[in-house]
């Protein structure tokens, strides 16, 4: 276990860097790109390729699903928070007495009561500090600041109004370029007085200066990539159920990753590792917003332990927007450079990273930045070099992904917004200019100049799909036509490359826990099974897939196999779900699990068919005799034989579990087309159409991939178009409710257009690459270069996303434009 | 705080109980009825997870007290299986994946029926319009329009059957 850094050192730049890709030989054989999905198995079995309904839906549809919020222990007690009304401000006083003096209030818990215990403040997953209760001074605006117990929710409620708190208000920090200058200082609490958390470079600086001193055209362009939040339409909340008989701590959590959540509990509270136990039930939607551990969870863990009864805590939707991780907040300097034929050589960023009151980023612990260095993309760029800073400011900390591969999406929204911009520049088509840039087929696996080893891509097969879907060069003469009559339509395209699935052990991990996943199946006498997994579903559909993997490995229909995760007293230990990493790591533990199960099932077969494993071989669902299938043993037939009827020479029981630990990350890839009209009157954006064609390699269930990517664009539709968090000049939040905070509904959510590509992973066991995350990654450059498109030859460059009415309004006011 | 004598119909059930006069109707039907189904995402009638059916109409429970429900008939997510037969709505939903996390599910089954109940066979822009306020941050949508399609067309096929 690595221990957490000192908080009060600061940290350099030196244990960051330097991390290489190392892939295994034969891990990135050439693939071939198809768009036939292959199914292999009956119906009956439903194993990978069938469009299998979800084996979870039946509870939810019927209002049978088990979310925090429905969990009623004996007894249970309710948490309420107290919340600062200022960023930045010290405490003064806090007076409790009145709540304490309220029939049903049980306890007020503060900072100081944590400090007791050495409770107040807590590791981030960054390996930074963040206080769970302030002791001095709050940093952040709706900072959690004291804790009610009480016997009801509404009492709880009614208490945090009769709790007086004595502010001295500070300045607050909320331009992070101003935070640079280190007049005010956020962090009082550590050794070194500066805002500044972190640098950080990738890429060979000089090589990159040189293909920028000699490029024929540069296009530079700053861009914010704004402050969001997932809004996930279950907010955070648990049930905390202390046992003092047993002294063991049984937590009913809203996490997405249950098992790392558990050892940090413990080394935070020093509670021994067995005598905690984390349940993440269903999960309302999770999108990175539930891997931190918020103040809340474990002000509400120490009030079940002090009072010895079960706590609930469960945030209100203003608390969620407010208080909790962030995602995004880049702002980023970029250049990109190209020789006189048009060809990208040159990619040189500046980025400056807004992390609120802490770096309570998400991300695996030597990537300060996440993945951000795949910001080359799909193209085939000689240099490449990223600096970046990253500063406290006093607002929330943070961030966490809005359902992408930590920090990818502002990595691809940068390099497709700038070469849109080059191909404009130079007067050649997006898409043609695209297609010449593009890293190609046949330079797979491609080594790109930051270092990563990209497993498998076929970009071009992907645009051309998409061009012949939208009818690309019908909808450019229509654009023309329009131009001439005044009217503005665009079109843009993104062709993003993702990187997920974290990852090879060696380079990738949280806290030093390496990011291995897992998988444990377990056979029954009747031949039904029983499947656990270290990831946790928030909707991916989990049961469904994972068992149509084992189903397909086995021949055990995906129906008789129960899918298990969450309960860290069950379920083998794995990292969890998020930055799209349960496919790539507990799908493929699945896969080797069952694979192990099947070498053991052919010994009892070789038994019971009185032949030599060698004259064995497997087919759908049975091992049988080379030659003469009707000389066959089922898998339901072994099941039953490894209780019944063993070699003697074999333990009973079918059963096997899977750490897999990836060779590589896996690299989806898509193009995306996207065709707006533009009200010159009011600035308002319609999209019109939205092609999107997604290669995530094998295809396990394709309605669940269809599900996944529909969600996945209007969840990049949201940043693109309507989502911010906002502050004022004091640090005050303005975005706190969903009449503020604008999530978009099915009307302004178009008719998406989906299809596919399938260039397999080489080094995944079923050639799987993950698949939630690519449409949120690559939709906001697709709608924000549509926009810009439209607006070109009135001289528009760029527009910074969330494109509002507005913002387009008055690009067009700017540009002479009135109507 | 006053408490006041209520009688709730929920899904076809008799409900009385003594309530504080601010106890949220949603409250009641988790808390006091545990029926958990019916649930809550913002508290500010902005998600409509919360969706149930009083007398007939889609109303976002967060934001009526349970006093102003006293003598109507309520109705959940729990009461729309028969006989251990799926609504067509459910059915549609299932087929069609209309449905991820799971949450919004129950706001978004009692919209739809109510919408069903309003003009049978909606176009896909009026289904649209007809959930437009309840908000569902996993599927996009689309799959959710072709679940009520799907409904739509089912139960007036069970119609013209009848």
């Amino acid at each position: 276990m690595t221990v957490y850094h000192d908080p009060n050192k600061p940290r350099h730049v030196d244990d960051r860097v330097e991390v290489k890709h190392p892939v295994p030989e034969g891990a990135s054989a050439k693939v071939e790109t198809t768009e036939q999905i292959a199914v292999t198995t009956p119906p009956e079995v439903c194993g990978m390729g069938h469009r299998m309904k979800r084996k979870e839906d039946p509870r939810f549809i019927q209002g049978r699903g088990q979310y925090v919020d429905d969990v009623k222990l004996p007894g249970m007690l309710y948490m309420d928070i107290v919340r600062s009304p200022y960023a930045h401000a010290k405490i003064l006083d806090i007076d409790a007495s009145a709540a304490l003096e309220m029939d049903g209030v049980l306890a007020v818990i503060t900072g100081k009561d944590l400090e007791a215990h050495g409770l107040h403040w807590m590791p981030t997953l960054m390996s930074d500090t963040q206080m769970v209760l302030p002791t001095e001074k709050v940093v952040y605006y709706a900072q959690e600041v004291c804790a009610v117990i009480a016997t009801d929710r509404y009492i709880a409620a009614d208490a945090v109004e009769n709790i007086f708190v004595d502010y001295d208000p500070l300045d607050a920090v909320v331009d992070p370029f101003k935070a640079l200058e280190d007049e005010t200082i956020v962090r009082t609490d550590k050794e070194v007085q500066t805002n500044r958390i972190w640098h950080w470079e990738v890429g060979d600086q000089a090589a990159t200066d040189e293909v920028f001193a000699n490029a024929k055209h540069v296009v530079k362009q700053y861009m914010h990539i704004p402050r969001i939040h997932v809004a996930s339409i279950e907010t955070c909340g648990m049930v905390a159920n202390y046992n003092p008989a047993t002294e063991k701590m049984q937590i009913y959590m809203t996490t997405q990753a249950p098992h790392a959540i558990r050892t940090v509990f413990a080394l935070v509270t020093g509670l021994p590792e067995h005598k905690i136990q984390i349940i993440s039930p269903d999960i309302g939607g999770g999108f990175g917003g539930k891997v931190p551990v918020y103040p809340g969870y474990v002000i509400g863990a120490v009030a079940s332990l002090l009072l010895g009864k079960p706590v609930k805590w469960i945030e209100d939707r203003s608390e969620n927007l407010q208080a909790d991780s962030f995602a995004r907040d880049y702002h980023l300097e970029a250049e990109l450079a190209a020789d006189e034929n048009g060809k990208l050589v040159g990619l040189r960023v500046n980025g400056l990273a807004d992390h609120g009151a802490a770096d309570a980023a998400a991300n695996p612990s030597k990537f300060p930045a996440g993945l951000f260095s795949i910001c080359s993309g799909s193209y085939d760029i000689e240099a490449t070099h990223v600096n970046f800073d990253a500063v406290y400011t006093t607002k929330p900390p943070g961030g966490v992904a809005y359902r992408c591969s930590f920090r990818v999406t502002e990595a691809v929204h940068m390099i497709e917004r700038l070469t849109d911009m080059m191909a404009h520049d130079l007067g050649i088509d997006p898409a043609e200019y695209r297609m010449q840039n593009f890293i190609q087929p046949e330079q797979f696996p491609y080594k790109s100049a930051t270092g990563w080893e990209y497993d498998s891509g076929n970009y071009p097969a992907a645009l051309k799909k998409a061009m012949d879907m939208i009818g690309y060069d019908e909808l450019r003469r229509e654009q023309a036509e329009k131009r001439e009559r005044g009217e503005l339509m665009g079109i843009g395209i993104s062709s993003f490359t993702e990187v997920v699935g974290a990852g090879p052990a060696k380079d990738y991990d949280i806290l030093g826990i390496k990011m291995f996943d897992s998988a444990e199946i377990r056979i029954h006498p009747t031949g039904k099974a029983i499947a656990r997994f270290g990831t946790k579903s928030q909707g991916q559909g989990h049961e469904t897939t994972y068992a149509q993997i084992i189903a397909q490995e086995l021949g055990i229909p995906a129906n008789d196999i129960e899918v298990e995760e969450g309960d860290t007293d069950t379920a083998p230990y794995g990292l969890g779900t998020y930055a799209s990493r349960s496919t790539p790591t507990a799908g493929a533990a699945a896969a080797m699990a069952a694979r192990k199960i099947r070498a053991k099932a052919k010994k009892i077969a070789a038994h019971l068919l009185e032949a030599s494993e060698e004259d064995l071989e497997w087919n759908v669902n049975q091992w049988q005799v080379k030659g003469s299938p009707d000389q066959a043993k089922t898998i339901q037939d072994i099941a039953f034989a490894a209780y019944t009827n063993h070699p003697d020479d074999l333990e009973a029981g079918l059963e096997a579990t899977d750490y897999y630990n990836p060779p590589n990350l896996t690299f989806p890839f898509g193009s995306y087309i996207c065709v707006v009209d533009v009200d010159k009157g009011t600035g308002e954006v319609h999209i019109r159409r939205f092609v999107a064609i997604d290669d995530c390699g094998n295809i396990i269930n394709p309605l669940v991939v269809e599900g996944q990517v529909h969600g996945g664009l209007t969840m990049g539709l949201a940043p693109a178009m309507f989502e911010e968090i906002v502050y004022d000049e004091y640090g005050t939040c303005l975005t706190g409710t969903f009449a503020d905070y604008l999530l978009p509904t099915a009307v302004e959510s178009p008719k998406w257009e989906t299809g596919h590509t399938i260039t397999p992973s080489p080094h995944h066991p079923i050639g799987a690459k993950g698949v939630g995350e690519s449409p949120t990654v690559g939709a906001p450059p697709a709608i924000a270069n549509a926009v810009v498109d439209a607006l070109w030859h009135l001289g528009v460059r760029h527009i910074d996303i969330p494109i509002t009415p507005q913002k387009v309004w008055q690009a067009l006011r700017d540009a002479g434009v009135s109507d | 705080m006053s408490k006041h004598s209520i009688t709730i119909s929920v899904n076809g059930t008799d409900h009385s109980a003594e309530v504080d006069s601010r106890l949220l109707l949603v409250h009641f039907i988790r808390e006091n009825l545990d029926l958990t189904g019916t649930h809550i995402g913002c508290d500010t009638t902005s998600c409509g997870a919360c969706t149930v059916l009083i007398n007939g109409r889609a109303v976002k429970s967060c934001t009526m007290f349970a006093v102003q429900a006293n003598g109507a008939e309520v109705d959940t997510v729990e009461g729309m299986a028969e006989g251990g037969q799926l609504h067509p709505l459910q059915e549609g939903f299932w087929e069609k994946h209309g449905l991820q996390c799971g949450y919004c599910t129950p706001g978004m089954l009692m919209s739809a029926k109510h919408l069903l109940s309003k003009n049978p066979n909606p176009t896909e822009d009026e289904i649209r319009w007809g959930i437009s306020g309840n908000l569902c941050r996993c599927t996009g949508y689309n799959k959710i329009v072709e679940a009520i399609q799907y409904a739509a067309e089912k139960l007036q096929q069970e119609e013209v059957a009848a």
